[in-house]
């Protein structure tokens, strides 16, 4: 029999598959079980988010943040209060800046978890999903007892955070800080050396550096590839100058490269956790400038000033002076950025967010072409995909 | 895994015994000579600026567009290797309706540059996908959202919105609640795409006042009642 021509198969993936991390919809063209070209089709969970915040004020945009990327609300928060504070130029309490950064690193962890397990389940293994949802439980209430929920905590505010910790708290992180590590290493002898894993996820999805760079790879996933580049480091924000850390660096940049700098990272954030508890200072968690950070409920009960404040505050809001800006910070999966334009008066002109897993799922086009068809989720998951934040 | 220190890129950063003024100063006269660098490097065909922020924004047409990104992509000091962002703003009131925004970031210099592009409505935007291949979804989502077409694109289609959908929604005379609204009609046993029926008029609160808040150097409506006062 001579050779025989088979029509290209053209292979629906999502948009409600459980490996898609949420709702992707890719349409894979097939030569046989090699992936010719992978098409993915976004927007499904498009809400408009960069359109609302141009209708609200600064501090009602901010809630909105949370739901980018549901996973690390609060990094991303970080932008916007930082973006917000780079333009008025006010200063942060050095006590706020110690909460922030402990709660950007609690959120790292809870990004970690979710993707290193979720990625996991992708490529065969249970176990670790259910053992890490434990762990991701454990962090939401230190999310919550700080900002009264677990996810959309609206925490972060220009000027600071909004309320200070509860007594006890720091405690409860520090003696969880302890015990986490003997969970990392339970997940790491059930991936780290399996056999199963790493056939699946070794010289899966590889790129080089210039090939991140290209791709406008930021995070992990540039890590992998063997940079070093974070921005904690090299442009670092509130109080991560003075934390003392390593940066994880992959060397081979494929799937298995992304899982270690990540497994990594979760242990350079319990340092930094336990630094920034260990070296907080007492003092106010909001600036004093009461045209920007509301007043305090106390002070609103004796004194006339205080409560117009208030009144305006959550009325109008606070004016920008006009100008545009960049600010990103290094979020779990990659540099989130705001590219705030404002036209001076109370609402944003335009607030640009600059969503690490944007790029990165544009990017599975150009990974997982001449892959396998598993390959491709294993490429999703180790990615780190969130849909959140790409269809903003 | 061998974790070590970020030293790459820390190199300018590293100012540990700068006093916060020191550091500012540095920071300051770091992006004098950022600047002026660029401005050599670019000669005419880009306008190269400081903003109050101290971040380097540089000003081209769209014919000299792809010169200026290949010439800070490829100088081998500055490397401009990443396209970090590719977004528009739109300004109905200008002459030149929209601008396009494009964010460069240099890993080996630590640093990050704006290439701003004034254009027109119906003019056609140089695509940057031959540049970076970061550009490729950039570019289609600023022609989802905005409507402004790149020429050279290798498949410029609407990304985020749903399938079919008309208008570009980021513009400013795009309603906020848009067009239509969809729901699942049980008669026909499909989705149903209506007209907008909102119960109650969309409601714009107008807070702006004469208050402190508003700062007297900002040309707003308010302040100008304020300065008649």
């Amino acid at each position: 029999m001579g050779e025989m021509q088979i029509r290209p198969l053209t292979l629906n993936f999502g948009p409600q598959h459980p490996a898609a991390h949420g709702v992707l919809r890719l349409v894979l063209e097939m030569d046989g079980e090699v992936i010719d070209r992978a098409d993915p089709h976004v927007g499904l969970l498009h809400r408009g988010t960069e359109k609302l915040i141009e209708n609200k004020t600064y501090l009602q945009a901010l809630p909105y943040f949370d739901r980018l990327d549901y996973v690390s609300p609060m990094n991303q928060e970080h932008a916007w209060a930082l973006a917000i504070e780079k333009a008025l130029n006010i200063e942060v309490p050095k006590r706020a800046q110690h909460i922030r950064v402990l709660y950007c690193e609690i959120g790292r962890i809870l990004n970690h978890l979710l993707n290193l397990t979720t990625f996991a389940i992708d490529v065969g293994a249970m176990t670790p999903l259910l053992w890490g949802f434990e762990e991701r439980e454990t962090l939401m209430e230190f999310y919550e007892r700080a900002s009264g929920a677990r996810l959309h905590a609206a925490y972060f505010r220009p000027g600071g955070v909004h309320q200070d910790l509860p007594d006890g708290l720091t405690d409860d992180i520090l003696k969880w800080a302890e015990k986490f590590p003997s969970f990392i290493d339970d997940l790491e002898t059930l991936l780290t050396n399996n056999r199963i894993f790493k056939q699946r996820t070794v010289d899966i999805g590889v790129m080089n550096i210039d090939e991140a760079l290209d791709l406008g790879m930021t995070g992990p996933c540039l890590r992998a590839t063997g940079y070093a580049w974070d921005l904690r480091k090299s442009q670092p924000y509130d109080c991560y100058a003075d934390m003392d850390f390593d940066v994880p660096v992959g060397t081979t940049g494929d799937c298995y490269a992304r899982y270690l700098v990540r497994v990594e990272e979760m242990k350079q954030s319990l340092r930094i956790i336990k630094q920034a508890i260990e070296t907080m200072p007492e003092g106010p968690v909001l600036a004093e400038n009461n045209k920007v950070t509301p007043p305090r409920r106390g002070d609103m009960k004796h004194s006339m000033e205080a409560l117009i404040h208030h009144f305006k505050l959550y009325t109008e809001g606070f004016h920008l002076p006009a100008g545009d800006s960049y600010t990103a910070v290094e979020a779990p999966k990659g540099e989130f950025g705001v590219y705030l334009v404002s036209d001076g008066s109370n609402k944003p002109y335009r607030a640009r967010l600059r969503a690490p897993g944007y790029y990165f799922m544009a990017a599975v086009d150009y990974l997982s072409r001449g892959h396998m068809l598993a390959d491709s989720v294993a490429i999703i998951g180790s990615l780190d995909i969130v849909f959140g934040e790409i269809d903003r | 895994m061998n974790a070590f220190h970020a030293n790459r890129g820390m190199n300018r950063k590293k100012m540990s015994d700068a006093t916060p003024t020191e550091e500012a100063v540095i920071e300051a006269s770091r992006s004098e000579e950022l600047k002026d660098q660029i401005a050599a490097l670019l000669g005419d065909s880009a306008d190269v600026q400081l903003d109050p922020q101290d971040e380097v924004k540089i000003s081209c047409t769209p014919q000299n567009l792809i010169y200026v990104l290949k010439s800070l992509r490829d100088d081998a000091f500055l490397q401009f290797r990443q396209l970090t962002d590719l977004t528009a703003v739109d300004y109905p009131e200008r002459e030149q309706r929209f601008e396009l925004v494009y964010l460069l970031l240099s890993i080996a210099e630590n640093c990050r540059v704006r290439v701003c592009v004034p254009i027109d409505e119906d003019a056609v935007a140089p695509s940057a996908t031959e540049l970076f291949l970061a550009a490729n979804w950039a570019e289609r989502e600023v022609w989802d959202m905005f409507g402004i077409y790149f020429s050279g694109h290798p498949d410029l289609r609407r990304l985020l919105t749903d399938y079919g959908f008309e208008g570009h929604p980021l513009r400013k005379d795009f309603p906020l609640t848009g067009y239509v609204e969809v729901r699942y009609s049980e008669t026909q046993r499909r989705v149903v795409y209506e007209p907008v029926h909102l119960t109650q008029e969309y409601r714009d609160f107008d807070f702006m006042s004469p208050w402190e808040g508003v700062q007297a150097d900002i040309a707003s409506p308010a302040s100008e009642d304020e300065a008649g006062a």
